[in-house]
């Protein structure tokens, strides 16, 4: 008897990531803790090897392989070379905080990259199997890097909400995906929406299938009214973790997004709207209100995220390839502006001290003026004011939104932003307005200043130049979609 | 009655019997036991379906490892079993009530709504192996999944160990190799003393004994 091999080519990135992982896993046992960072060594290069095979077996054409499970396009290409960028970037900022919380550790990188394989089996999933088990990898991953810290309370605290609610919202994914399959047969995405064309199955079934499909998919972004988990497990986990829990797996989200509603069922874009609608807009809504509130900044960032979700939806609400592609820079220049953020914080922390209050920003123009001001075009851009790449990404999903006739929605949406500018600014104010309440030198590694500088920057940069990153979210759309 | 039927019965009949004193045993750990036997005795019927792996991954992992651990953890506890009775004279009206509709349900889904459920199962031949069959689907079609759930569970074994593993300071435990390699010298020091002489009169104890007692 012959078993035909499957094409492994298209997957080579994954299998890749996979090996060193476990090859990091079993060095690391041998390593004393002064050689710890031969394994932060070793999961850079992973990632930069990871990048190079990206690259050089990626293609323009739309690849399937392992039956049907897994596809390779451009878009999965463009988000995988984004989520390596990103896993880098935070590991080059996280690592003077690990090293100082004892958390500088071999299991740390290993998860970290279990987590990033989960994100890219997410991106190239094209069957319910692999996205729901993409899905979990990534999570249960997740959960364990917030409970790393074991002493810490909030933390296991944090650890715990995020485990049970989690657990919830994967149940109710996996109920939904198994009502799709009774209605229409099968769990290959393409197959769902041929089936869907065709009229086959109850549209009933359907229905109930997909409101538990887009509970799911709401509770794993923390959309309103499945946001409840965020501002504990933000404000809760280590910074560094905080960090990357809010940027690499958004990518992953939004491309589990386009897979199973815009791929797996677009014949059925006119409900999932609706159920998208009101999410954005009660994202939009109580993120940008509650974060006005807050004096821990990563609570506030936390409630922003949740506003930030609601946009990022209404790129999908108006259903059309622009849309698509303005949802995906918006994911992007989320996740840049979120790496800067965070950095910030981590970069002010230091042993024993958390930067996590808004008053520890007071006076940071005096202590050090060019912190200051990145911090100053981070929160520009969170806030959508120009020319930094938060306005651009705004302006792409409202003109998107409304050119679909969502009139209402977008108008909503922009005194949402108005709202939300004030606690963006606040932070700006306090940091050259007010007096400095903690004289304590910053010491920073020069990588991390720098890289914290380039980031910044590129937050400016593509705010005044983002016709190539846009053009090529617009192309890696279409050539993705057929 | 063929003798397939008959077998059906005798499992079933077991099946019953076990189930019924995993409820009412005295002991949580006879109860356990109970639990082994409906098991195993499910697994017999499956096996009757023609669902062999299924029957032999119920044994092996069911009554081989979970259930092995539940014996374990019955008996470590210190289980009060009176205070654990004590509700089951008046829960059981529930229970029974639970229990019944239950039956009931399932005597409609089988009778009433007129229509056979499924119907028997395709036999098939003698060689046929359905773990051979779920083997070649899972590494073919279904590798990419399988291969994922692994990663997952490795990530679970990571994980568990990255968040229980503790290094405490003082705790006390032996490492082998160093036992191994001990010498007389080590654990023994021989210390040369002078004999002593004791009086005349107590002759019958040796010298060391009446030391002791002093």
């Amino acid at each position: 008897m012959t078993i035909a091999v499957p094409n492994l080519m298209p997957a080579l990135p994954e299998i890749f990531v996979l090996t060193m992982a476990s090859l990091i896993l079993v060095v690391d046992l041998f390593l004393s803790g002064k050689n710890r960072f031969i394994s932060y060594v070793l999961t850079q290069l992973t990632l930069l090897g990871a990048a190079w095979i990206t690259v050089s077996t990626g293609s323009l054409e739309v690849t399937h392989t392992f039956s049907g499970m897994f596809v390779d396009d451009v878009m999965a290409d463009v988000l995988k070379m984004m989520t390596y960028i990103t896993v880098s970037v935070m590991l080059v900022y996280s690592r003077g905080y690990l090293q100082l919380r004892n958390l500088f550790q071999g299991e740390f990188f290993v998860l970290l990259l279990f987590a990033m394989l989960g994100m890219m089996v997410m991106i190239s999933a094209s069957h319910f199997l692999t996205l729901y088990l993409g899905l979990e990898l990534l999570s249960l991953a997740l959960y364990a890097m917030v409970a790393l810290q074991r002493d810490s309370s909030p933390a296991t605290e944090a650890a715990m909400k995020y485990f049970i609610l989690g657990a919830l919202a994967s149940g109710l994914l996996l109920y939904g995906m198994s009502m799709i399959y009774g209605a229409t047969g099968s769990l290959d995405l393409g197959n769902i929406a041929a089936a869907i064309q065709q009229g086959t199955g109850s549209r009933t079934v359907l229905i109930f299938g997909l409101v538990f499909i887009v509970a799911g998919l709401a509770f794993k972004l923390g959309a309103v009214p499945f946001h409840m988990w965020v501002p504990d497990v933000y404000q809760g986990s280590p910074t560094a973790v905080t960090l990357f829990i809010g940027s690499a797996p958004k990518i992953a989200a939004f491309a589990f997004i386009m897979r199973l509603l815009v791929e797996g069922l677009p014949g059925m874009m006119h409900d999932w709207q609706g159920m998208l609608i009101v999410m954005a807009v009660l994202s939009m809504a109580i993120g940008n209100i509650t974060a006005i509130a807050q004096t821990n900044i990563k609570r506030m960032l936390a409630y922003s995220t949740i506003s930030h979700m609601g946009f990022l939806l209404l790129g999908f609400i108006s259903g059309s390839l622009n849309g698509y592609s303005a949802s995906m820079f918006y994911v992007l220049a989320y996740v840049l502006m979120n790496l800067g953020s965070f950095g910030m914080i981590l970069l002010l922390s230091r042993q024993g001290f958390e930067a996590e209050n808004i008053d520890d920003f007071k006076g940071l123009n005096q202590r050090k003026p060019w912190y200051a001001f990145l911090m100053l075009l981070v929160m520009f851009s969170m806030a959508g004011v120009p020319p930094t790449v938060g306005f651009y990404a705004k302006l792409s999903v409202l003109q998107a939104a409304l050119q679909a006739g969502f009139l209402w929605v977008v108008v909503f949406a922009v005194l949402m932003s108005v709202i939300g500018a004030y606690y963006y600014l606040r932070i700006v104010k306090v940091m050259y307005f007010d007096a400095p309440q903690d004289q304590t030198p910053i010491a920073a590694q020069p990588d991390i200043s720098m890289l914290l500088s380039v980031n910044g920057m590129a937050v400016l940069a593509l705010g005044i130049l983002p016709q190539p990153l846009m053009a090529l979210c617009a192309y890696s759309i279409q050539h993705s979609l057929l | 009655m063929n003798f397939e039927t008959l077998v059906f019965y005798f499992l079933a009949t077991i099946l019953l019997f076990a189930g019924f004193r995993v409820v009412t045993a005295r002991h949580p750990v006879h109860a356990a036991l109970f639990l082994v036997l409906s098991f195993f005795t499910g697994a017999g019927l499956w096996m009757l379906l023609e669902a062999e792996f299924l029957a032999i991954t119920l044994v092996l992992v069911y009554i081989g490892a979970v259930m092995v651990l539940f014996l374990f953890v019955v008996m470590m506890l210190n289980l009060n079993i009176e205070k654990m009775r004590a509700g089951f004279w008046s829960n059981l009206p529930l229970a029974a009530f639970v229990g019944l509709l239950m039956a009931i349900e399932m005597v409609l889904v089988l009778t009433v709504a007129g229509r056979t459920i499924g119907g028997a199962p395709v036999r098939h031949a003698a060689g046929y192996s359905n773990t051979k069959e779920l083997g070649l689907l899972i590494y073919t079609d279904y590798v990419y999944p399988f291969e994922i759930a692994a990663v997952i569970l490795l990530v679970a074994i990571i994980a568990a160990i990255a968040i229980t593993l503790r290094r405490r300071v003082g705790t006390k435990h032996q490492d082998p190799s160093w036992q191994v390699s001990v010498k007389r010298k080590d654990r023994v020091r021989m210390v040369s003393m002078p004999a002593e002489v004791g009086p005349a009169g107590t002759g019958s104890l040796p010298p060391g004994a009446q030391k002791e007692g002093e």
